[in-house]
């Protein structure tokens, strides 16, 4: 038994009710939908080491550390990882700053506050890391099958990483908070972390479209000319490569790296960590924005029930600083895409058959962010019920809100690649409809009323959705693919695959959609 | 008060959870009175009123608003109601002007009528030097004034509170009366659960007293004391009196 109030106490507590928040995800619905929620993540499970046989499974063996193309690829691919883990960590970070839940009860107890976000670092990095592990469970165990236990030297690289990123992040949101203040830190550091995780792999593709007119980011790790400027074999450079290839001097240097950053992140900015927290608290009762004009009089518009739905909705979508980060990394994401538009304008259906499942993939992603927002982020549904709208009219105005936010951003693009190829343009416009349709149904049925001030539990609430839209718009995205490019029957019937693939995620996320009371 | 017409009639009304919450409840509001509910923790009074907001689903028994019956024409009853819980629901990016805006919207009140009640709502409630900031600035009870507002702008025939005090500080708190009394000076009616038993006292027309889902007492201040056998005792004692009693009978029952 720890002592109360001790750090072990603190960690026990937490993972109490982190295992509860898992539990409420898992088991909502009948035993039958959890029964096929099991089903579901076995299968997900041997698809993706099939993908990843697939994929990787003639590397394992062939893989060398005195090969430097092996150990470019390998960086680049742990760079772009990190990268993302970072963005997780900061916006994580920036969470525990904000989200008020049990924070007031914590720092009004006699328990130094340290000792609570010391804990709370280290679940940080526990998350982060359990999400990365289980992305590259199936690639390291598959990479261990063919080529050697050497392989599993990934894990060990992935929890430095994740150790470093966490330490860094917290880091620099403190950094961002003293700088420039808790009020703009909640909006900047959203926005950072947005850009840290979109970085390196757009600046990746947009080289690729430079360097060789396609999207693809392994194509410049490959080229001849990153190879010649590379350092040798023995720089320290590779040190994530050899780790993960399993050199074992390697690898403890990384992980005591990792462990020494985490540390010195929680020693040094744990104890102020109570102090920013206060801070933060303080933007909400300051007010976030003056009033323009307190005397400016009413403007008034008269408005349908849908009209003012919409119109509420995008005003609140415009001022969520979540969402403008994500968005912006959506946007951010779309950069090679428009910059291949413009530099290959005109070649045809090629480019079109490439760009036509990103967008599609963006749009899903996207729709599914923004549905959150209008439908399981409700800040007053109680309002919303007890007004005199049916709900089926409800519904339906704050998915059209999600869909003319989209066609903001998706209609020029669709415009342009129309011009390129007419039947491209319709694939693209149908994909991006099916797909921003699919995740708001998907939001819908997996709502949980949380409020947007409710950051912490929207996250947690909405993983399962998220993962089912993100699959369903990845296999709309490839079939979109498919019909683009299909020049023959043959490859229209090749699309219709993962069409079927997407309707049965789909129809798999409505069965086991948790039970609705009232 | 008129008799003649009925605001709110509950008949049957039914819910149960794990264990029944509202059982077999009959109530009726007539149109311009000011009936509270009161209750100890648990009785049923907020899922009461959540089953006639639409917020619930009753299991049994029906629901008449103004003669429209709230199951089956949610929508016509709504128009005609306004809810207000505990926890004041707006939104936190919206200005108290942008919210009120939204609700006309939502209640479809032309702006020619909506503006002038918005200005009228903002200056009587004492927000005016507020009405443009986004409401994640106010203060609990400035958030409290502006859903008030909210569910006084589109101009309801039937006001249900729930504990609509909570969080108001007592020159807020007369505020609100004030508004509440005028609102039935104009022929509205209201319907309203707190733990103040002095709001109760001085504000209520009739109260129900509601235990285990039940409705163990209704009627005037007198009649209660009269049910309780209290005389002139306060209503604090007549409360606990009544529900004592309540909880034997309920014992009894079962």
């Amino acid at each position: 038994m720890s002592t109360p109030g001790s750090t072990p106490w603190f960690a026990r507590h937490e993972v109490r009710l982190a295992w509860r928040d898992f539990r409420l995800l898992v088991g909502q619905g009948p035993s039958r939908s959890r029964r096929g929620l099991v089903v579901g993540v076995i299968a997900l499970g041997l698809f993706l080491h099939w993908l990843a046989d697939k994929m990787f499974g003639e590397v394992g063996a062939a893989a060398s550390l005195a090969d430097r193309p092996t150990l470019i690829v390998m960086t680049g691919i742990l760079i772009m990882g990190w990268m993302l883990m970072l963005s997780q960590a900061m916006e994580a970070v920036t969470r525990a700053f904000y989200t008020r839940a049990d924070l007031e009860l914590l720092l009004s107890s006699p328990v130094p506050a340290w000792r609570i976000f010391a804990v709370r670092i280290v679940a940080m990095a526990i998350q982060i890391g359990a999400m990365s592990m289980l992305l590259a469970f199936p690639f390291l165990n598959v990479l261990a099958w063919s080529g050697g236990p050497r392989w599993l030297g990934g894990y060990g690289v992935l929890l430095a990483a994740v150790m470093l990123a966490v330490a860094v992040a917290v880091a620099l949101t403190v950094a961002l908070f003293s700088i420039i203040g808790p009020r703009r830190t909640r909006v900047v550091a959203q926005i950072v972390a947005a850009v840290l995780g979109a970085v390196f792999i757009v600046a990746l593709q947009i080289a690729a479209v430079a360097t060789y007119g396609t999207i693809s980011s392994t194509l410049v790790l490959q080229s001849s000319a990153l190879e010649k400027v590379a350092p040798g074999t023995d720089s320290l450079i590779w040190l994530g490569a050899r780790g993960v290839l399993g050199e074992i001097p390697a690898l403890l240097t990384l992980l005591a790296l990792g462990a020494v950053a985490l540390a010195l992140a929680i020693a040094v900015f744990a104890p102020r960590f109570g102090d920013f927290a206060i801070a933060a608290a303080s933007v909400g009762h300051a007010g976030g924005h003056a009033a323009r004009d307190p005397e400016a009089p009413p403007r008034f518009v008269n408005r349908s029930p849908r009209q003012a739905l919409q119109r509420k909705e995008w005003t609140l979508l415009r001022r969520d600083p979540w969402l403008a980060s994500q968005t912006l990394m959506q946007v951010l994401y779309l950069l090679p895409a428009a910059f291949l538009l413009w530099k290959h304008f005109g070649q045809g259906v090629d480019i079109a058959a490439l760009l036509v499942p990103v967008l599609i993939a963006a749009a899903g992603q996207l729709a599914g962010g923004l549905a959150w927002i209008a439908i399981g982020g409700e800040d007053a549904p109680e309002l919303i019920t007890s007004a005199p709208v049916p709900p089926a009219r409800v519904l339906r105005a704050k998915t059209e809100a999600v869909m003319s936010a989209l066609a903001v951003i998706f209609i020029p693009f669709i415009a342009v690649i129309s011009m390129v190829s007419a039947r491209a343009g319709l694939v693209a416009l149908i994909g991006i409809v099916v797909v921003a349709t699919t995740s708001t149904a998907i939001q819908f049925w997996f709502r949980a009323q949380a409020g947007l001030s409710r950051l912490r539990r929207r996250q947690t609430s909405s993983r399962l959705a998220s993962v089912t839209e993100a699959m369903a718009a990845i296999s709309f995205a490839a079939a979109a693919g498919f019909y683009t490019a299909a020049h023959t029957r043959a490859g229209v019937i090749l699309g219709v695959v993962p069409t079927v693939i997407g309707i049965l995620i789909v129809f798999g996320a409505w069965m086991i959609r948790p039970s609705r009371q009232a | 008060m008129s008799d003649s017409v009925t605001a709110l009639a509950l008949r049957g009304l039914s819910k149960a959870f794990t264990r029944p919450a509202v059982d077999k409840l009959d109530l009726t509001v007539c149109a311009g009175e000011f009936y509270i509910l009161l209750g100890p923790n648990g009785a049923g009074k907020t899922t009461t009123l959540k089953m006639v907001t639409g917020l619930l689903r009753p299991d049994a028994g029906s629901i008449h608003v103004f003669g429209v019956d709230a199951l089956a024409d949610p929508v016509g009853a709504k128009r005609i109601m306004a809810w207000l819980g505990d926890e004041p629901m707006i939104y936190d990016k919206l200005s108290p002007l942008e919210y009120l805006d939204f609700i006309a919207g939502l209640w479809e009140v032309p702006s020619s009528v909506a503006v002038p009640r918005a200005v009228e709502l903002i200056e009587l409630l004492g927000l005016q030097g507020h009405a443009n900031a986004r409401c994640e600035g106010l203060s609990k009870g400035m958030r409290q004034k502006v859903a008030l507002a909210g569910a006084l702008v589109h101009e309801p025939r039937l006001i249900i509170l729930d504990e609509p005090f909570t969080g108001l500080d007592a020159g807020s708190a007369r505020l609100v009366k004030d508004v509440l009394r005028a609102r039935l000076r104009d022929g509205c009616s209201v319907i309203m659960t707190t733990h103040i038993l002095d709001v109760a006292e001085r504000m209520a027309d009739r109260i129900g007293v509601i235990a285990q889902g039940r409705l163990i007492a209704e009627g005037t201040l007198n009649q209660l004391r009269a049910q309780a056998g209290q005389g002139d005792g306060s209503l604090e004692d007549t409360f606990l009196t009544l529900v004592a009693q309540g909880a034997l009978e309920g014992e009894g029952a079962g």
